[in-house]
């Protein structure tokens, strides 16, 4: 089993069109990785530097991470991720 | 152009007026690929604020499970402008990222919570780039009632 990733209509042009993708890793940091690894150029827009975008919400099985752990948030085969960008404006 | 029911024109500009002077936030869903804006769903702005918007992120991933189990799309996102015109900012310019999406914008910076006109404006923004196009309201959108299925 593996990890998986639904992706955001906006970021689907780096996963040839898929919806959810597989992923793996312990840590989101490391299914992040794992994503660049499959889909390069994702990666940066997930992430600034070291942290997540502040627009770009990120939940594990249902749990924003943003209260989870951050990047460090465990994630074990079978999890569901869910990206999605954060509908805001001024 | 956006074609939209009268219903969900009013239900959209009466949230505007209801949450004024904080800007009001919503969508409206409708079946993947009809560009039917069908399921008016006003969203709390968890921003509250007169210049900003943000859904709360655990209501938007409530929303969005609901439309991929409904085989939904996001076909109009609206928001207001409380004190300036209803053109996007840079700032919705920006973080606009449903490419497929109208985005709404309505300003209720004549009448604020009263009765009146309002402007009610409507754009494509995709890569940073904003397209205004025509709002038609109509009394029910083509196709939108239940259809019986013969085969």
């Amino acid at each position: 089993m593996a990890i998986e990733v639904r992706i955001p209509t906006i970021l689907r042009n780096y996963t040839g069109g898929e919806k959810a993708v597989e992923a793996s890793g312990a840590t989101l940091a490391e299914v992040v990785d794992n994503l660049e690894d499959n889909h390069p150029g994702i990666k940066e827009r997930l992430l600034e530097g070291e942290e997540l975008r502040r627009f770009v919400n990120v939940y594990v099985n249902d749990e924003d991470v943003r209260f989870a752990g951050g990047l460090g948030a465990p994630v074990s085969d079978g999890d569901q991720v869910v990206i999605l960008p954060a509908v805001a404006g001024g | 152009m956006l074609r939209i029911e009268q219903a969900v024109y009013d239900a959209i500009v009466a949230h505007a007026k209801r949450d004024h002077p904080d800007e009001a936030c919503g969508i409206v869903a409708g079946p993947e690929g009809t560009d039917r804006p069908e399921r008016f769903v006003p969203m709390i702005n968890a921003a509250g604020s007169p210049t900003f918007y943000e859904f709360d992120s655990t209501e938007l991933l409530g929303l969005y499970k609901e439309m991929w189990a409904n085989d939904e799309e996001p076909v109009v996102i609206y928001h207001s402008h409380t004190a300036t015109e209803a053109y996007p900012s840079r700032t919705d310019i920006g973080l606009a990222n449903e490419p497929g999406a109208h985005y709404v914008l309505v300003s209720t910076r004549e009448h604020g919570n009263s009765d009146g006109p309002v402007e009610f404006r409507s754009y494509r923004i995709v890569d940073g780039e904003v397209t205004e196009e025509e709002v038609t309201v109509v009394s029910s959108v083509p196709g939108s009632a239940p259809e019986s299925n013969i085969d």
